[in-house]
């Protein structure tokens, strides 16, 4: 038995230890790499250390060092956008454990960010340090490493605010015991929230003081977003061991080329304005709609990634309002991809599809 | 140490310091600044005290103001700090670079578009050391090191020149420069020279005085002026003609004036930069803005956070990464707001003297009260003022502001409420940036509008602006503009839109005896894709949208009709077709439907027979009550008082009225009622007087008939009002 997605620290575990070998800088208490290492594990050295990160390198950089200011670090951004990817291979790079996570939801509990209680044990013995059941959170605290709070704005309001004791004094009192839990050093808290969330549970202003917050956006080019897309296709097809298929960069190329038009509400040459479709079209998508075409081909097709593999998963991504996003994608199919001659055979699937 | 060079970054805090320190260690006899030597009798201004910087000399040929050159300084230009030395020494101070007469000369253009050789060779020298900064690289490399800067520089300097390209206008400017470098080597001992750092090498070359006379032969002068003009910090961001431009003035400016903590000192300046805006931000803040951006300079290997270490901090913790605040944040503070200042007895700008000339013409004089001016457009003198004040408008002085005239729909009159206020002298210098008559600037700020423009609806009202203001050379780009965005532009509600302002500038436009060729044109092609775009655009709108579009047809149809010559007939053919071929829809909204058939009907398009069926349909049984309502609403529209005068009509009307069965009456009237409501009372009685007596009466038999003779009598008299035969 394997795990389906091994965690970051485990899959990247030879790259972890050898900057930890190669790493003379100092480090922070309880971090296992330099903030420089970290910054290199994460976006790579063009040699044995894969980039895990395409983006700006300033980001990064601010999000690195905010982690070694022990401020918590709030990373923004549209869905897709590589937000749980980057706080997992911090927490791995810094802490050596990524696994210290809460998902955040509408019915995330007071209990799932401080503590909660073994009923048996607390009806049978009374409160006591062997009834108490620690949050990851209380968890990170005591060990001094990184914990991480998913989609933080989906979080109720008062939840949310038990963050402020433990962001500000880094200590959590449990007054049933009367004791409290300090944090060692090298804890801190990666929350992530989503832009398109913004108005839902906003943070209130103590708490975002307690955060520095970084956004991170969608890849600045074409080429940019392919070489992200082919990287996390060819990574996810050997971890799920789909049949080897031959990734076609083209067929990769005309998806994100698909995808950033109509996020961007303008053609690649910026002379035709396009209407943009409901849906967030991230790159996470993009990649889906690929490893998902590769499935196609290889089972069903004839191992070789074709157009009509892919334009399936594409009006898929694209219309998630039948109504709304169907019109914007006929409109889309009839003006911008029919007129390009070397589009055809995927004007012909979409329209099929 | 008879003679000294100092190469210097333009506009570099860094050097400006090191200058100064220089200088009062040397103690030099005479100082040499890279500068237009006209501008030598200016320098005794720099003791002023209200000559504040930013300033920047302006050249001029007075003859043509239009050629113009501008050298800005900022209170961390080296040549200013240099200047400001010289003048509290009493060191006598000579611009040294080639005459700004001589490149105004002759017909070649001495200023390339693309200089060949880098504009900013310390900036080139800090980037291949890997700074984004080139201060910070001045900092780090020249001054923590306490070497001799300036020997460096020059040695490093040298480096490069061997490797680069020359610039065929910088050997003629050194060969200037070093022409004077050796006339006042014959009576000064220590000289001192400031320059920009890529001349360096070429002043200490050898190169015999025939060579140099050799490339400075044949150079004419012309006349120039110079004066010292305001400059503000956003000019000096933006400005990219003179040596480097700078983009972040304002931290420049931080940096040469704070003494000590430059960075904390920096984000409280942020952090109130943004509670003037209300967002809140605490000390707290700002602590760990500086933790950051002191970790961040750590994390990068920097001795001290610059100005992209302290700009994420901010982004990061103050401004919660909203665009906006940041965005303010660089505007506010990284360019600065800074207004320099000159002398009130300083001569004045090529521009405010065209304005000054201008208004003795037209007999308008500046006054700080507020007074209205009633203009005749006929008359020759109100047509230059009226062009006057639209041009002043154009370029953001709005010293006449037009009032809605109460007073008809006179074509040839117009009113402004004039005020002359303080600031507009500000104005006038930024307009002065775009050209040295008014006319000159307000055509170039025009074109620029037009290139920047993003809908059609911004063109649209340039066209009326280039027209108004009577700016030949601005209708050309601004056409080009409009006729692009019309073809950019998918909506066919942002074209009927832009129509009607187009056919009334067509129609009445010649009033100011513009040319109209173009503009027909562009205008008859609008129309053209409004009649390809509007069909697909009328079928399954909403009520508010067809209301929208009703009014757009409205104003097309009414545009048309402006448009009175033989292309004229040609459109309304079209239009009326297109009309035509909308009003047979079934898909069409019930205001539409009714809208259509009435225009068709009043344009002759619809006999009474066909317009009396159309009318039966909505009010049958298979049509929606609201849809039949929609479609009074939209045939009768606007129409109480065309009722009473229009007999046909009326008849026609009170013939479909007379038509519905009983039964169905009561169903109708509520929406009869919804139409006829919305006329006014006294419409309504005078349509029900109508009715019941007038008809009754018979016009026919019983009024006085008509005499033909009688009444060609008055004909001759109406061809001479008219101005054309009848």
């Amino acid at each position: 038995m394997t795990a389906l997605r091994p965690h970051a620290e485990n899959q990247y575990s030879e790259e972890l230890a050898q900057l930890a070998r190669d790493d003379d800088r100092p480090r922070p208490p309880g971090w296992r790499l330099s903030p420089q290492a970290v910054v290199t594990y994460l976006l790579g050295d063009g040699a044995k250390v894969t980039p895990k990160y395409v983006g700006p390198r300033r980001l990064v950089e601010v999000a690195v060092a905010t982690l070694a200011t022990d401020r918590a670090l709030l990373l923004l951004g549209v869905p897709g956008t590589a937000k749980t990817w980057v706080s997992e291979h911090l927490a791995a790079a810094i802490s050596g454990d990524s696994t210290l996570l809460v998902q955040g939801t509408a019915g995330t509990a007071e209990e799932a960010i401080r503590y909660g209680w073994n009923y048996a044990r607390l009806l049978a013995e009374g409160p006591s340090e062997a009834a108490l059941v620690e949050s990851p959170i209380m968890r990170a605290m005591r060990t001094g490493t990184i914990a991480r709070l998913e989609e933080l704005t989906r979080v109720p309001s008062d939840v949310q605010d038990a963050l402020i004791t433990i962001l500000s004094e880094k200590t959590l009192p449990v007054p049933e015991l009367n004791t409290e839990v300090q944090a060692q050093r090298g804890f801190n808290l990666i929350a992530t929230a989503n832009d398109r969330d913004r108005g839902v549970n906003e943070l209130s202003s103590a708490l975002r003081r307690r955060f520095n917050t970084v956004v991170l956006p969608v890849p600045a080019s074409a080429d940019e977003e392919v070489e992200i897309v082919a990287r996390r296709v060819a990574q996810l097809g050997s971890s799920l061991e789909l049949p080897a298929v031959p990734t076609a960069i083209e067929e990769i190329r005309r998806v994100v080329t698909v995808f950033r038009e109509l996020r961007g509400g303008l053609t690649e040459d910026g002379r035709t304005k396009l209407k943009s479709p409901t849906g967030t079209l991230s790159t996470a998508e993009a990649i889906s709609v690929i490893t998902n075409g590769m499935a196609l081909a290889a089972h069903f097709g004839d191992g070789t990634l074709h157009a009509s593999d892919v334009a399936a998963g594409i009006v898929g991504a694209v219309v998630k309002d039948p109504v709304s996003d169907g019109v914007v994608w006929r409109e889309y199919l009839e003006t911008v991809v029919r007129e390009r001659p070397d589009w055809i055979d995927f004007y012909r699937a979409a329209r099929d599809a | 140490m008879p003679e000294r060079l100092y190469g210097i970054r333009h506009h570099g805090p860094g050097s400006a310091r090191a200058v100064v320190e220089e200088l009062s260690r040397q103690q030099p006899t005479v100082l040499l600044i890279e500068g237009p030597p006209e501008a030598d009798d200016l320098v005794r201004w720099v003791a002023s005290s209200s000559l504040e910087p930013p300033v920047a000399l302006l050249g001029y040929a007075p003859d043509d103001p239009r050629q113009a050159a501008f050298w800005p300084f900022a209170v961390f230009s080296p040549e200013w700090q240099a200047l400001k030395w010289a003048v509290s020494a009493g060191v006598p101070v000579r611009f040294f670079d080639l005459p700004f007469a001589y490149r105004l000369s002759g017909d070649h253009s001495d200023i390339p578009d693309e200089p060949r050789r880098p504009v900013d060779p310390i900036g080139e020298l800090a980037a291949a050391a890997g700074y984004d900064d080139p201060e910070r690289w001045w900092e780090d490399v020249v001054e923590h090191r306490g070497m001799p800067a300036f020997e460096a520089i020059g040695e490093a300097m040298t480096a490069i020149r061997e490797d680069s390209p020359e610039d065929p206008d910088d050997l003629v400017r050194e060969a200037y420069m070093r022409t004077v470098l050796r006339e006042v080597r014959k009576t000064h001992d220590e000289i001192a020279v400031v320059c920009g750092a890529w001349h360096v090498p070429a002043l200490t070359r050898k190169v015999t005085q025939k060579d140099d006379a050799e490339l400075l032969k044949g150079r004419k002068k012309a006349k120039v002026a110079f004066t010292w003009v305001p400059w503000t910090y956003g000019r000096l961001a933006s400005w990219s003609g003179y040596g480097a431009g700078v983009r972040s003035p304002g931290w420049y400016h931080h940096l040469f004036t704070s003494a000590d903590e430059v960075v904390p000192r920096w984000l409280v300046d942020a952090a109130g930069v943004l509670r003037a805006e209300g967002v809140p931000t605490s000390s707290a803040h700002i602590i760990e803005a500086t933790r950051l951006a002191e970790t961040l300079a750590t994390l990068r290997g920097r001795p001290l956070a610059g100005l992209a270490e302290v700009t994420e901090a901010a982004e990061a913790v103050m401004c919660d990464a909203e665009p906006l605040r940041v965005e303010l944040i660089n505007k506010r503070l990284v360019v600065g707001e800074r207004l320099g200042g000159v002398p009130d007895e300083m001569p004045a700008l090529p521009l405010a003297k065209d304005l000054a000339a201008q208004q003795r013409a037209v007999r308008l004089k500046p006054e700080a009260l507020e007074r209205a001016l009633d203009l005749d457009l006929r008359k020759e003198t109100d047509l230059k003022r009226s062009r006057l004040l639209h041009r002043l408008r154009t370029i953001d002085v709005p010293w006449g502001e037009p009032v809605a005239s109460g007073r008809g729909a006179g074509t040839f009159r117009e009113e402004w409420k004039l005020r002359w206020q303080p600031e507009f002298a500000v104005r006038l210098v930024e307009g002065s940036m775009l050209g040295t008559t008014v006319a000159a600037a307000a055509t170039a700020k025009l074109t620029r509008a037009a290139d920047d423009a993003e809908t059609l609806a911004d063109v649209t009202g340039l066209v009326e602006t280039c027209l108004l203001a009577d700016l030949t050379d601005a209708y050309g780009p601004v056409l080009a503009a409009l006729d692009v965005r019309a073809a950019l532009d998918a909506d066919v509600g942002h074209l009927m839109a832009a129509i009607p302002a187009l056919a009334r500038t067509l129609r009445y436009g010649d009033v100011r005896k513009t040319d109209m060729a173009g503009l027909a044109a562009v205008t008859a092609s609008l129309l053209f894709r409004v009649c390809a775009g509007l069909p697909s655009a009328v079928g399954s709108i909403s009520d508010e949208a067809a209301k929208v579009l009703r009014d757009r047809i409205d104003g097309v149809h009414a545009a048309v009709g402006l448009l009175a010559d033989e292309a004229g007939d040609d459109l309304r053919e079209r239009w009326l077709a297109t009309l035509v071929s909308l009003a047979g829809r079934d898909d069409l909204h019930g205001l539409l439907a009714g809208r259509l058939t009435r225009l068709l009907l009043d344009a002759g398009r619809l006999d009474a027979g066909e317009a009396r069926r159309r009318m039966r349909l909505p009010l049958t049984v298979g049509t929606p009550p609201a849809h039949g309502a929609a479609w009074v609403e939209g045939f009768l529209a606007g129409g109480g008082l065309l009722l009473v005068h229009d007999d046909a009509l009326l008849d026609l009307l009170d013939g479909w009225l007379a038509d519905i069965p009983a039964g169905s009456f009561d169903e109708i009237l509520p929406l009869l009622r919804r139409t006829f409501g919305a006329f006014e009372a006294g419409e309504r009685r005078a349509i029900g007087e109508k009715i019941a007596g007038g008809r009754a009466a018979g016009p026919e038999t019983g009024g006085l008939g008509f005499d033909g003779s009688r009444a060609d009598l008055v004909l001759p008299t109406l061809s001479a009002l008219l101005g054309r035969e009848l």
